[in-house]
Parts: structure tokens; sequence; C-alpha cells
């Protein structure tokens, strides 16, 4: 029951903090002067063609380019009625972009799904690698593999994604032949699904997985080889090995645990770290998610496709933050009746 | 342990087998302390703090070679061989100039070996053809290219001179043949003041409002906290690029620096003002805080002589390490092309050129300045670990 009244809650926040984030983005979507269509409008008449200026007009209409923007806004949302009636993000009408000339669903519709898989698999690939190397670095304190693993993570930490994502493109494209820009290789571009086309995408994504998940592993592998070590030392540790315990129970069934429980904590943390450098990497690497059409859309004040882009990755984002939440409350009691700290 | 065992314990000083010294008891006598433990106890907290920070071994190396970085970018003009726009139209895109010290046996200092250009019509490449049979020695402490220093100290002294006729490339050059060390090293001006001016941003928001959620409590410390919540959902990059779209495009450079230095700084208070908000909490509860106030101290002195200083040392520790995310900041915004704009010359807008395929594969030094950036990077964050450690020398 409780746990019910937990979920209840947080889902809540999160809808109201979601809310926020939708008025954030939009604010700082108009704060440039103007919008699309002055820009083209400015271009046509300075063409002389007075009648696509006319059309403009009847755009900005169209579009209620021309309410101002806290109406604006809430038209997006679909909380009040705009030209096509009540009908915005919450009704599932994305809006209209005015770059492509086709609605927003149809732009990046495609590149949601990339951006999920691209996210999800950048997750699962950190907890993958940061767990084992932090429970080798924390039981072997001041082993050469724990220099080693430390020393990467450093440089993890401090090297730009991007630039890792360009040098990695490029030699692995000459050691290895592998074409690792975009997301398949061009030969499959057209065709339609296949064992093959499967296996070029898989191979595609390897390396913005490991340049993305890189500086996350790195701070992952820091905190939770401290943590492991402050669990070792406790007397309850050195109990469980003094009774006999085979070495590798005594560790994973107490101490590691413990240590587990600030470490997904920590997700929260580490999601909206990921997901920036996911559009980074993505960007130089021209995957198709959604970081491109962001650069793109944001340089020419494609307002609903910006403020789209910009919601669907705040709402990664907090979803996101929402499961780790509820992971924790199922591993930590103490969390599901307390407040968090 | 016998002799206690069988004799029972008394308290006339004229039992036997139980002796009291009969002197005055002096605490200060018994409880003498070494000179080195005075020295220790009578320490200020600062004092504390550098005495543990200089057991940080990396730390302290660290700290130095950021302050060398620091106390450089004054005179980067006397540092850097070249000027920051001089091009050199006959040497585009050429290779770094490797310095020598012998040459066919012989001793002669640290020396260049010429080159010339020569485009090759098989593979149209740009070739850099070396003539090794003249040894170009550098000049040291020299006259070289004229410069104003800040604008307004002329002057023409370098620390190094290409040589004579001759020229000194050590990373080589851009497309426009504009030396790559040089600009590297004015580069360094921007892109370390940028997170200074970052942090000093983020500084004053989170102190303030992590100040007043922590000591007002109630519905401040509700709406701070909320907002802090929902920037620390955000991904940050796509919020700063939305935001540095936003800047007019008839922006100066100069304006647009310190515009891009405030977006890094809007979003990155939130830890800070969590960690002052928290510092607060706990230190509002201490007993040297509650003398204070029934001593009838007022609200700002117990802020700004019994809390800031308690804490501060917490906070310029986090604020290190949160530089490293300003200057990758910085360098990602400007890289994409969103961030700062030609003239003005960061590590970013350096890298801003190699952001193709065909520069990492035909001009590889393209990318050097990614080695200043990742250097300053790791720097201020062992340099952060260290401070942190050493931030609470009592415990």
């Amino acid at each position: 029951m409780a746990i019910l009244i937990y979920i209840a809650r947080r889902a809540v926040t999160m809808a109201l903090t979601l809310l926020a984030i939708s008025a954030l983005v939009f604010f700082i979507i108009k704060l440039p002067p103007g919008d699309f269509l002055t820009n083209q409008i400015a271009e046509l008449q300075a063409q002389g063609d007075p009648s696509a200026a006319a059309k403009a007009e009847f755009l900005r209409a169209q579009y209620a380019l021309d309410r101002p923007v806290w109406e604006q806004y809430l038209i997006w949302m679909g909380l009040w009625s705009g030209p096509n009636g009540i009908s915005g993000l919450l009704q599932g009408d994305w809006g209209w972009s005015f770059e492509f000339q086709r609605p927003v669903n149809e732009v990046v519709g495609g590149a949601l799904a990339l951006t999920l898989v691209v996210n999800l698999a950048v997750v699962v690939f950190v907890h993958l690698i940061a767990i084992p190397i932090a429970i080798y670095s924390a039981t072997r304190q001041y082993s050469l593999g724990d220099y080693v693993a430390t020393f990467i993570g450093y440089i993890g930490l401090a090297t730009p994604n991007f630039l890792l994502a360009l040098i990695l493109l490029f030699y692995l494209n000459r050691w290895f032949g592998i074409s690792i820009g975009g997301l398949m290789d061009p030969r499959y571009m057209n065709e339609p699904m296949s064992g093959a086309k499967m296996s070029s995408i898989l191979s595609h994504l390897i390396a913005p997985v490991i340049v993305i998940g890189l500086s996350g592993t790195a701070a992952m592998i820091r905190r939770m080889r401290a943590n492991l070590l402050d669990e070792l030392q406790k007397q309850y540790t050195v109990t469980a090995r003094a009774k006999g315990m085979r070495p590798l129970p005594a560790l994973l069934k107490y101490p590691f645990r413990m240590a587990l429980n600030p470490f997904v904590a920590d997700i929260g943390n580490l999601l909206p770290h990921l997901v920036s450098g996911s559009v980074l990497v993505s960007l130089v690497l021209s995957l198709p998610t959604v970081g491109p059409v962001l650069l793109q859309s944001l340089k020419t004040q494609d307002q609903y496709l910006a403020g789209f882009i910009l919601m669907f990755v705040a709402v990664l984002t907090v979803v996101g933050m929402l499961i780790s939440d509820l992971l924790l409350a199922t591993l930590d009691p103490r969390i599901r009746f307390g407040k968090r700290g | 342990m016998t002799v206690m065992a069988t004799s029972p314990i008394t308290h006339d000083p004229l039992a036997p087998g139980h002796y009291v010294n009969p002197a005055p008891f002096d605490p200060v006598v018994s409880e003498a302390m070494s000179a080195s433990e005075e020295r220790f106890y009578r320490a200020s907290a600062m004092r504390l703090i550098w005495w543990k920070f200089r057991r940080h071994r990396v730390a302290v190396v660290s700290a130095a070679f950021l302050l060398g970085l620091y106390l450089m970018l004054p005179f980067v003009e006397a540092v850097a061989p070249y000027g920051l726009t001089q091009r050199h139209s006959d040497h585009l895109l050429a290779p770094p100039q490797g310095v020598h010290l012998m040459h066919e046996g012989q001793f002669v200092g640290p020396f260049v070996y010429p080159y010339t250009f020569k485009f090759n019509l098989e593979t149209f490449k740009r070739e850099y053809v070396v003539d090794t049979s003249r040894p170009q020695p550098l000049r040291f402490f020299c006259s070289g290219e004229p410069y104003e220093m800040l604008g307004f100290i002329e002057g023409n002294f370098h620390l190094v001179c290409p040589p004579k006729d001759g020229t000194f490339f050590l990373i080589g050059t851009d497309r426009l043949g504009r030396d790559l060390f040089s600009r590297i090293i004015f580069g360094a001006r921007i892109s370390l003041t940028v997170g200074l001016l970052g942090i000093a941003v983020s500084f004053i928001i989170g102190l303030t409002l992590g100040g007043l959620a922590g000591y007002m409590g109630g519905w401040v410390d509700a709406a701070v906290q909320r907002s802090i919540e929902i920037l620390r959902s955000l991904p940050e990059l796509p919020l700063w690029l939305a935001l540095s779209a936003a800047l007019p495009a008839n922006w100066s450079p100069i304006l647009v620096f310190f515009a891009i230095t405030i977006i890094l700084g809007l979003l990155d208070w939130p830890g800070l003002a969590r960690a002052v908000r928290s510092k607060l909490l706990s230190l509002r509860e201490e007993e040297f805080v509650r003398a204070a106030e029934l001593m009838g101290a007022s609200r700002a002195r117990i802020i700004g002589h019994h809390l800031v200083p308690n804490f501060m040392s917490h906070l310029i520790a986090s604020a290190t390490l949160s530089i490293p995310s300003m200057i990758l900041g910085e360098t990602a915004l400007s890289f994409l092309g969103l961030g700062l704009r030609p003239p003005v010359t960061s590590w970013g807008v350096l890298l801003n050129e190699a952001q193709n395929l065909a520069a990492v594969n035909l001009y590889p030094w393209l990318l050097a300045p990614m080695v200043p950036v990742i250097l300053v990077v790791l720097a201020f964050n062992f340099m952060g670990d260290g401070l942190r450690d050493a931030a609470d020398p009592y415990s």
C-alpha cells in the first residue's frame, strides 16, 4: 500500500515538474525577437513578392503566431482554444514544423525511437561496465588494475566527448574499416529490415554508446568504489569473513547491496548528463537522433519543432528519474516511508 | 597490578603503598604539549586547511600548474611567438615543425629545419618539403612581432621568436596560415576566464538563493527547492543550445562572450545552492550560533560572521569541481558554432575548425587544442578533490 501512495505522489510531482519545464522551454525558445515566419516574410518582401507575403501572413494566423506569447504557450500545450480548437501536446498534436513544412511527428517520428534506444543502451552499458570494474577496484585497492581503472576514469571525465567521438570515428574507420558515422551502412539505407541490416545498425551503435557512456561510467566507478570501500571496512563484513563465508558471497550479499543504494539514487544525476552527451555526440556522428534536428530547429527558430524536442528530452530524463526512484524504493524500504534527504 | 590488587584503596596520602603528590595540580604543566602539537592546536582554520591540502601531492601540483597558467594570461602576447591573427599565406595548413638539438651529429642548440609548400598534383594533397641542410636556430628573449599588451602596453619582446627569415610553427598552422601554438596560448585567455566568470555568476546566484532558502525556510525554501529540482532534471546541453541560439546575431563578439558565461552560470547554480542550504540548515543548530543569538547578535552578523566562514571552504571546493564543466560546456558550444564567435578566440573556437573528418584525417594537428582542455579539466578536478578533502580541517 505504501508503495502505491509513494508512486502516486511521485507521479503528481513529475507531472507538475514537466508543466514547469514546458513553460520554461517555451519561454526560452521565444526569447529571440521575431519568429520563423518574420524571417521568411522579410525575405519574400525583399524579393518583391506581395502574394507570398500575404500567404505568410495567413500562416501566421493559422499557427497563432500573431497572438501573445502566453496564449501561444497555452495553445501549444493544448490548454487554450487555438485556430484548430483545443489541440496541443496534451492531446497528442505535436505542432507544425515551418522549416520542413510537415507536422512535427512526421519530422522526428523515427528519431524518437532511436534516441530512446541509444539512451537506454548507454544506461545499460554504464552499469554493465561500471559495476564489475568498481568491485574489482575496491577489492584490489592500489593494485595495478585499480590504478589503470582510475586513470581511464579520469581521462573519461576530462575529455570532451564530441572530440572522442570524432577521433574514434576516424580510427575505427582506418583500422577496422567500419564506417561508424550515421546509423547504418549506406547500402542498407533503402532496404527492408533484415538480419544483416540489424547487425549493421548494432555495430554502428557501439561507438556512440561507448563515447556517450564513458564520462558517466567514470563517475560511477569512482562513486561505487568509494561506497564499497567504506562498506568493506565495516564490522559486519569482517564478521561474515571471520565466520568463514566464502569471499564472493560475502562481498555480493552484504556490502555490495549496501553500496548499490546510493548508486541507484545516482541515476537521477546521471541521466541529464547522458542525454546531453547523446545530443552532442549524435551531432558529431550524424546519428539520426533528435540531436541534429534540435540544433537545426533552434538556429532557424522553428519553434514548435524545437519546443517538442526539448520537451521530449525533458520527459525522457524525468521519467528515467522516476523509474530510478521507484527502483530505489523497492531496494530500500526506508525511502518509501520516510522523507528523502 | 598485583600491589593494587592486594592493598586496599585509601585516600590517605600517608597510607602505605599509596603515594599522592601533595603539590597543587596544574593542568597546563601536566598536559604540556610538544612544540609541534602546540602549533597544531593554535593554528587558524585556514592554516589547517593549507596543511591538509599540502599533503595531497597531485592536488598541489595541479594547483601550481593552474596558478602558472592564470599568471601567464596577462602576458600571452609575450609568450606566443606570433600574433593572434598574423597570417602566413605561404604556409597554409602546415604540419608541426619539430624542434631539434643536433644537426649532423653536432650540437647546435634548439633549432628548426625550414620547409616549403608544394602541391602534389597526383594526390591533390598539400605537401611540405623539409630542407634538412639548413638548420635555423631559434631565438630566445628576443624582439619580434610588435604587439599591444592588454590593448595599451606596446612592446615587441617575446620569450621565443622564429629564426631570422624562417618560421617556427610548433604545432603547425591552420587554414589561414596562422600559427596554432600562438593561437592556443591566446585562446587560454578566453577559455580560462570563461570558467571563472561562469562560476562567479553561479556562485552569486547559488549563495543568495541557497542562503535565503536555508535561513528563511518556509515558502522561500520550498520555492527554491522546487526550482532546483526542475533545473537539475533538465539536460544541460540542449538548454545551453537553446539559450545561446537566443542571442541576437548582431551582438558584438565581446558581448556574446559575456552572455555565454552568464548562460553557463545560469544552469550551474542548483548544485551550489543545495550545498549552501543543507550546510546552513545543519550549522543553524550548532551551539555557537545559539550562543551568538543569546548574546544579541543581529541576523546579518550571525550569517556574515559565524555561518559564512564555516561553509565557505566547502563552497570553494565544490565550485572548483564545477569549473571543468563550464570549460567543457564552452568548448562544446563553440565547437557547434553556437558559442563564442571569432575574432574572440577560445579553445572551443579553435576546435571548431577540426569539426569534420577531413581535418582529423589530413590535418590532425588541428585537434591539438584538446590537449590543454584535457589538462586544465584534469587539474581542476584534482585540485577540487584535494580542496574538498581539506575543506573540513577538524574532522
